[in-house]
């Protein structure tokens, strides 16, 4: 595995309380143990927007969710099998997030990219969540290898094998990167900082297009997002 | 005669090899552009990048979940025949795709772009995309898969011919700094860029750019290739890194492709293959004999051609 021993890496269970977490700080490696369940947009609409009960006590069962689609198939009744799990952008969830902490009582979101620093001022930092990133962001043989089983599948039916709400048990799942620390600073929005203050140089000699388009910025320290 | 099932059996295996195994020409390169990256948080991307390609190949498990979107080049010798002609051709990679998704598995990750249908095989209305191709001589079909993941990356701008190589340079520093943020297109990658053709033929050289050409092969065309060096250079000097951290570790290699465009304009495509740059390839003779390799050799004189006439002798030793 990749310890490179200059960053920082910590091991956690999926039910972490404060002092677990306080410790965290942005760019630490982290893997985890325990119970983690994905959930994205078909899970958010259904609990957030239509008020479906969460089919699992949650954040006993697990205080980890994880912005992913695995790639899964039926191998018999009730037996799956799920061989690579990536996490997707988590930017997309931003409005259903501050009500999913509210039913779920998560403290760690994983997912790719990390999201805006309003979200984690206004959701994470609140509700005591921290934000791990996957890294890559295409390690999803290493992320299978730390699926040891799924333990149940929610609204498969109803959502499809990508939005369903897999449960998974976890064994040194990861390695993630902390995105996002208790006070909310961000990881990517302090590497952003640093690599825009070299990018007038960088584009030095270019004029721009001759053909504008609408929107069009000169400020490449923006982001699409 | 090539056998139909015999295609649809490569197709399956192709499948497996292109989601499972990194094709090596990429891999040496990340691992060279490892060493190259002096910064801490991209060389540690890096390295757990090496250890999932490891996991992925010991473990026949898919190396990234999310497993793009398959879909098929072919191309045939002018003297090959199908058992079941094209339309039985057709209907083999499409079973392949629906079985190899299920057996690997991967995702179905094709669905309705308006409801949302998911057959779960990634097979649906014009998927997966299946291109034909030719080539003067032989006796052979040539299947390639291609799957590719991102849904960022990837952008397209009419550019003119006032707007000159420092144009070009520009809207693909835009790329790559937009889409190389939170490396939300999961770099270091190969950038293909299509320049001319129109707007629909430019997405389409630059795709091909990116997705059927190896780490190292440069354009025939001197400047052309020149130009590729150039702008790979220039990317890794952006500042930008893996995952969008501060270091050098943004692009693998750079590919253009050209096709004769209107006389005012310079059409120009930009297009990211990630960290699973998923391809794979074989040949199939009409004798039964497969041959696997993970270089598409799409690009031939013949592909290329410029006048109505082309190099004849020259296609044959290339590709054959
Ligand atoms: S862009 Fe490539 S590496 Fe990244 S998640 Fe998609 S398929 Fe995987």
């Amino acid at each position: 595995m990749a310890e490179d021993g200059i960053l920082n890496t910590v091991r956690l269970g999926t039910n972490p309380d404060r002092a677990d977490l306080e410790p965290l700080k942005i760019g630490d490696v982290v893997y985890l143990s325990g119970v983690i369940y994905t959930g994205r947009e078909g899970v958010y609409m259904r609990v957030v927007e239509d008020g479906a009960a969460l089919p699992l006590d949650l954040p006993a069962v697990s205080a980890v969710n994880f912005h992913c689609s695995p790639a899964a198939a039926e191998r018999a009744a009730g037996e799956y099998d799920v061989s690579a799990v990536t996490a997707t952008a988590s930017f997309r969830f931003s409005k259903w997030l501050g009500d999913w902490f509210d039913v779920s009582g998560a403290k760690l979101i994983i997912g790719k990219g990390g999201m805006s620093p309003e979200d984690y001022k206004q959701h994470f930092v609140p509700n005591d969540a921290v934000y791990l990133t996957t890294v890559g962001y295409g390690t999803g043989a290493l992320l299978g290898r730390g699926v040891k089983r799924v333990k149940e599948v929610h609204w498969l039916e109803e959502l499809g094998i990508a939005q369903a709400m897999w449960v998974l048990e976890v064994e040194a799942f990861g390695p993630f990167l902390v995105e996002s620390d208790l006070q909310g600073n961000s990881l990517f929005e302090r590497e952003n900082e640093r690599i825009a203050a070299r990018l007038p140089e960088v584009y030095a000699g270019t004029k721009p297009a001759v053909l504008k388009r609408f929107g069009e910025t000169d400020d490449r320290g923006d982001e699409l997002i | 005669m090539i056998d139909i099932k015999t295609i649809h059996s490569t197709a399956i295996t192709l499948m497996e090899k292109a989601a499972i195994d990194i094709p090596d020409d990429y891999l040496q390169a990340i691992r060279k552009t490892t060493e190259r990256e002096k910064n801490e948080l991209p060389r540690f991307v890096l390295k757990v990048m090496l250890d999932n390609y490891d996991a992925a190949t010991e473990d026949r498990r898919a190396m990234c979940g999310d497993t793009g979107i398959p879909r098929w080049y072919v191309k045939m010798g002018n003297e090959a025949r199908v058992q079941g002609g094209p339309i039985a051709l057709e209907e083999a990679l499409r079973q392949a795709t629906a079985d190899a998704t299920d057996s690997i598995p991967l995702r179905p990750n094709r669905v309705h772009p308006l409801w949302r249908t998911d057959h779960n095989n990634n097979i649906g209305i014009q998927s997966p995309e299946i291109e034909y191709a030719y080539e003067p001589e032989g006796e052979w079909i040539d299947l390639i898969t291609v799957h590719k993941g991102g849904l960022f990356g990837t952008d397209y701008r009419m550019l003119f011919p006032s707007d000159g190589i420092q144009g070009i340079k520009r809207f693909y520093l835009d790329s790559l700094v937009a889409f190389g943020k939170r490396g939300l297109s999961c770099q270091p990658a190969i950038i293909g860029i299509g320049l001319g053709g129109s707007k629909d033929a430019c997405m389409v050289h630059g795709k091909r750019a990116a997705c059927l050409r190896t780490v190292g092969d440069r354009n025939p065309d001197p400047k052309i290739a020149e130009l590729e060096q150039e702008l790979t250079e220039a990317g890794n000097s952006i500042g930008m890194g893996a995952m969008g951290f501060v270091g050098s570790s943004m692009v693998i290699d750079t590919h253009i492709e050209v096709g004769y465009c209107h006389t005012g304009g310079m059409q120009m495509s930009v297009h990211a293959f990630c960290l699973s740059s998923r391809r794979a390839c074989a040949r199939i003779f009409a004798d039964g004999r497969v041959e696997y390799r993970t270089d598409p050799r799409w690009f031939t004189p013949y592909m290329r051609r410029e006048t109505i006439g082309w190099p004849k002798t020259e296609s044959l030793t290339q590709s054959g």
